[in-house]
């Protein structure tokens, strides 16, 4: 095994700072990101970062390394097609709870399906913040929002459950007032072979005022810290996903080694797709051709 | 004789596809060329499927407009197509199951019937599909080709399925061919034959392998006729092509998988119908802005929404050029017949890359299905590959890479995720040269003015490297027909027979719809004495797009809108009419009153009838002129009752049954 060269954090450093509200919990977020790549060595040339659209989803602008800031709930089908075109890349897609798990739903339950070999961290702040807070699909139920004024009627997405009964082999949930954790989180879904997702608690200062700071730091506690919890048993993660209210856990949920995607596409045993030799052989095209005489 | 053309009609299931297959590929072994077309339905069982092969010494560029010989596989067929069979033909069919009325037929048409359960007694116990086999054999001999060709054809058909599944189709074939050598006369068809082997290919197997000879590595879809045979066929031939062909959960994943693709480096493509290109449209914006290089095909089909699953038009230009918000450069490409198809998937792909943009080609139902031979040359390997300006290191002493760089050309030179050194955003929100966002903090109306102009001024230089239309036939011609994409052969055709009437027409073709030669175009109709635009869309889509970029109206149009392809008798007519001065009527015609009482009857009266005697009543009627169709029914011949079908509207008003009547 390779021995890993740990990078600072300063050889990520972004061409410009972020332009989030003070406080905002997605600054957590970025430097945890930034640490997880320092921890595992990943250069900045290897390192690939998707986003959507939404506050948190300028991350890839704020860090050096390749990045594609796509459309609004797109991020995880453009880093599939970049994770197929070159499986030797690190491909992390970034962005937020609306994004991710309103516009991008169906995105997001297929790559946990096939096990791609990409990992998911998500800014969950429970409003749309750039559209200056309307409900997302994590808000909770009766919470008033610009969008619903009468409390919010529709109960919020379990992100953790969904990722556990789609097929995710590695489940985390972190905080942002705790990055050095959620950076250890975000690490072990990169280093993970197979769909990583980390759910992140990362306040919206601005516009939500019930699920603040000090609402989650009153209310979360480790799994890992909990005796007896076996990270490998889905049941068990299961069971812990639907805990809301005076304890909320964050922490590694779920991991398994399964076969990913990439491992089914005979295209991708010869090396990334990448590198392959553009023209095919020339006997193949005449086979091509044969067939159809 | 020169041509003929075999008419097969039977229900989803009856197994035409291989008999049609397999008479094709016969004439084509044997040198000959052939153009076949396939009328179908969405339905896996039943429906009436009417495929056309059409069979001639010289190339041929459409189906045509008519039929010599018809293989009736059910008795539907034989009452809808025996009156379209011309004379010295022959209509071919299963006597055991089927009868053939002989007011049905036109004067010297032989009926061919054959015992198939006693033609194939000596076999033992066959499934019923064999009737085809049957049917072909004695098709074989009526029109003049080689047997052994054809055993050829069906021993590679079948290889899959074992020596013995081979010889039964082979003996069965030769049966058909001996009892009809022993009872019929052949129906004079000399050929030549040449043996020059051709591919037998569809427009969309012609994409699939240009794109893959291009050095495409990715293609994703969704399924959607009639684009899904370009996945069947990257699907089957993956692992030999080493591409990665990727079926996703809608076409948004689709496109978008497809651009992630292409920014990474690899040729990527992805193919659709109008209704998932719809999904498409804001990721192909997506494209043009973050100057990734992909390829999208979109295969037209009756629209709107999901409109004509199986039925062919060409509607979907206004989408096409309306796809997704803004302005971007993008190329939009419609190649005119299969061999072309091959070559623009090929441009698609160095235009896409060496300009960083997104390449459009617009197919239709007709080109992207149906089959024809085309000159082995058609099909190259040694294709161009032009893969445009790639940072493969960057050395940051030269400053820092700046991916959108301004440049003249307003190409700036991509490095690939993994390439040292030039790590950058690939952003969808507007962005300096730098890829850093402009829209928030960073708002600068200079910098996005010269970006916007950068990113535009790319189309300059397609435009250049595109070859203009030009005009083919005589300069001084009477007639200028103006058609864009599939059209193309069938307006070839409709041209030399009205050069046989001593009616002089020229065509002016459009492959390259998007950047567009507007002041060639302009030039080149301006010297022209009638124009007409020839499309099939209701609204003469291409022909306002021709009036936007060249400020020229053509003089008559003629659209077609009903699912079915252009024949050149159909133009020609219309030609004929427009040069006349006639005016043009929608009312629905005698021969559309007997299709639309045959929907009439399949929807309402079981099938088990079929129509009769069909006169015009002018004043009896609906406020508006009727037909009167007479339904009599299929078993005995007697009158179930009446049909009145409206002239102008075509309503279905009133179905008398006979015991009414009586």
């Amino acid at each position: 095994m390779a021995t890993v060269i740990e990078l600072p954090i300063e050889v990520y450093a972004g061409p410009v700072d972020p332009d989030w509200c003070p406080g905002c919990g997605d600054f957590g977020v970025l430097k945890a990101v930034k640490m997880a790549a320092g921890k595992l060595g990943i250069k900045p040339k290897d390192l690939v970062i998707i986003s959507g659209i939404g506050c948190s989803s300028n991350l890839p602008g704020f860090i050096h390394a390749y990045g594609v800031h796509s459309l609004h709930g797109r991020a995880v089908a453009v880093a599939q097609g970049i994770k197929l075109a070159n499986h030797d890349l690190h491909v992390v897609v970034t962005g937020g709870d609306g994004d991710g798990y309103g516009i991008g739903i169906g995105h997001f339950i297929h790559a946990m399906r096939r096990n791609i070999d990409i990992t998911y961290v998500v800014m969950n702040n429970q409003i749309y913040g750039l559209t200056t807070g309307q409900a997302s699909p994590t808000t909770m139920k009766d919470v008033r929002t610009k969008s619903t004024p009468r409390g919010n009627a529709e109960p919020p997405i379990n992100p953790i459950a969904l990722a556990l009964v789609s097929g995710a082999t590695y489940v985390a949930r972190g905080f942002s007032g705790e990055p050095e954790h959620l950076a250890q989180l975000i690490a072990g879904g990169i280093a993970h072979r197979g769909f990583a997702l980390i759910d992140v608690f990362s306040p919206c200062v601005t516009y939500n005022k019930v699920n603040t700071y000090p609402w989650f730091k009153q209310r979360i506690y480790k799994l890992e810290e909990e005796p007896g919890y076996d990270p490998s048993d889905v049941m068990a993660a299961l069971q812990r996903s639907f805990e809301w209210g005076d304890r909320i856990p964050i922490g590694l949920f779920y991991r398994d080694e399964q076969p990913i995607y990439e491992d089914s596409e005979p295209a991708l045993r010869k090396g990334p797709l990448v590198h392959h030799p553009l023209r095919p052989e020339r006997a193949v095209f005449e086979e091509l051709i044969e067939e159809l005489m | 004789m020169r041509e003929v053309t075999v008419g097969i009609g039977g229900a989803a299931g009856d197994g035409l596809d291989k008999t049609g297959d397999t008479l094709a590929k016969t004439a084509a072994r044997l040198g000959l060329y052939v153009y076949a077309y396939n009328s179908y339905q969405s339905v896996i069982r039943g429906g009436h499927i009417w495929l056309r092969v059409r069979i001639g010494e010289k190339k041929l560029t459409s189906h045509g407009d008519h039929v010599n010989v018809l293989i009736a596989l059910n008795q539907d067929s034989i009452e809808r197509h025996a009156r379209e069979v011309e004379s010295g033909g022959a209509i071919i069919y299963n006597s055991d199951k089927l009868k053939l009325d002989p007011t049905l037929l036109r004067d010297n048409v032989l009926p061919v019937p054959l015992p198939v359960s006693t033609i194939t007694k000596p076999f033992g116990k066959v499934p019923p599909v064999m009737q085809n086999t049957v049917a072909l054999g004695a098709l074989l001999f009526l029109i003049g080709l080689d047997f052994e060709t054809a055993a050829s054809v069906l021993t590679d058909t079948f290889k899959h399925k074992g020596q013995a599944v081979i010889d039964q189709n082979v003996a069965i074939a030769r049966a058909g061919y001996d009892y009809a050598k022993e009872h019929f006369v052949p129906l004079g068809y000399t050929w030549t034959f040449t043996h020059v082997r051709r591919p037998f290919i569809t427009g969309n197997e012609a994409f699939a392998i240009g794109a893959v000879t291009a050095g495409c590595k990715f293609y994703s879809a969704y399924p959607m006729t009639p684009a899904s045979s370009i996945l069947h066929w990257m699907a089957a031939h993956a692992e030999r092509c080493g591409i990665v062909v990727k079926q996703c959960e809608d076409e948004l994943a689709v496109v978008n998988m497809a651009i992630g693709a292409g920014y990474a480096g690899v040729r990527a493509m992805c193919g659709t119908s109008g209704g998932g290109f719809a999904l498409m449209t804001e990721a192909i914006g997506q494209a043009g802005m973050i100057e990734a290089p992909v390829v999208v095909i979109e295969v037209q089909r009756g629209g709107p929404s999901t409109g004509l699953p199986t039925k062919t038009e060409q509607g979907d230009l206004n989408q096409v050029f309306g796809a997704s918000q803004g302005d971007y450069p993008r190329v939009i490409i419609a190649p005119g017949d299969v061999a072309d198809c091959f070559a623009a998937a090929v441009e698609a792909f160095n235009l896409a890359e060496k300009y960083q943009l997104p390449v459009i080609l617009m197919s239709d139902l007709l080109l992207s299905e149906h089959p024809e031979t085309i000159e082995p040359d058609a099909l190259r390997y040694d294709v161009p590959i032009e893969r445009g300006e790639l940072v493969t290191e960057w050395d940051e002493s030269q400053g820092k890479y700046k991916r959108y760089a301004f440049t003249r050309s307003g190409v700036s030179p991509r490095a690939l995720p993994g390439t040292e050194g030039a790590a950058h955003v690939a952003a969808t929100d507007d962005h300096d040269e730098e890829g850093i966002l402009i829209s928030d903090v960073f708002t600068c109306p200079p910098v996005r003015r010269k970006i916007h102009e950068k990113r535009m001024r790319k189309l300059e230089a397609v435009l250049r490297e595109l070859p203009p239309p030009t005009l083919e036939g005589p300069e001084d011609a009477e007639v200028t027909l103006i058609g864009w994409g599939s059209t193309k052969g069938v307006i070839r055709e409709a041209i030399e027979k009205l050069a046989q009437e001593g009616i002089r027409a020229n065509h002016l073709h459009i492959k390259y719809l998007f950047p567009f030669h507007a002041r060639e175009v302009a030039e080149i109709l301006r010297r022209c004495r009638k124009t007409i635009c020839v499309e099939a869309n209701y609204s003469g889509q291409f022909a306002r797009y021709l009036r936007a970029e060249t400020g020229i109206s053509v003089d008559a149009h003629i659209r077609k809108y009903d699912g079915e392809p252009f024949e050149p008798r159909y133009i020609v007519e219309r030609v004929k009419a427009i040069l006349e001065g006639a005016s043009h009527t929608l009312d629905v015609t005698e021969d559309e009153a007997r299709e639309i009482a045959y929907h009439y009857i399949r929807t309402h009266l079981d099938d088990d009838a079929r129509p009769g005697r069909i006169s015009r009543l002018e004043r009896d009627g609906f406020e508006e002129p009727i037909w009167d169709v007479e339904i009599i029914s299929r078993e005995t011949g007697q009158t179930r009752g009446r049909l009145f079908i409206g002239v102008e509207t075509g309503s279905t008003y009133h179905w008398q049954p006979a015991e009414l009547v009586s």
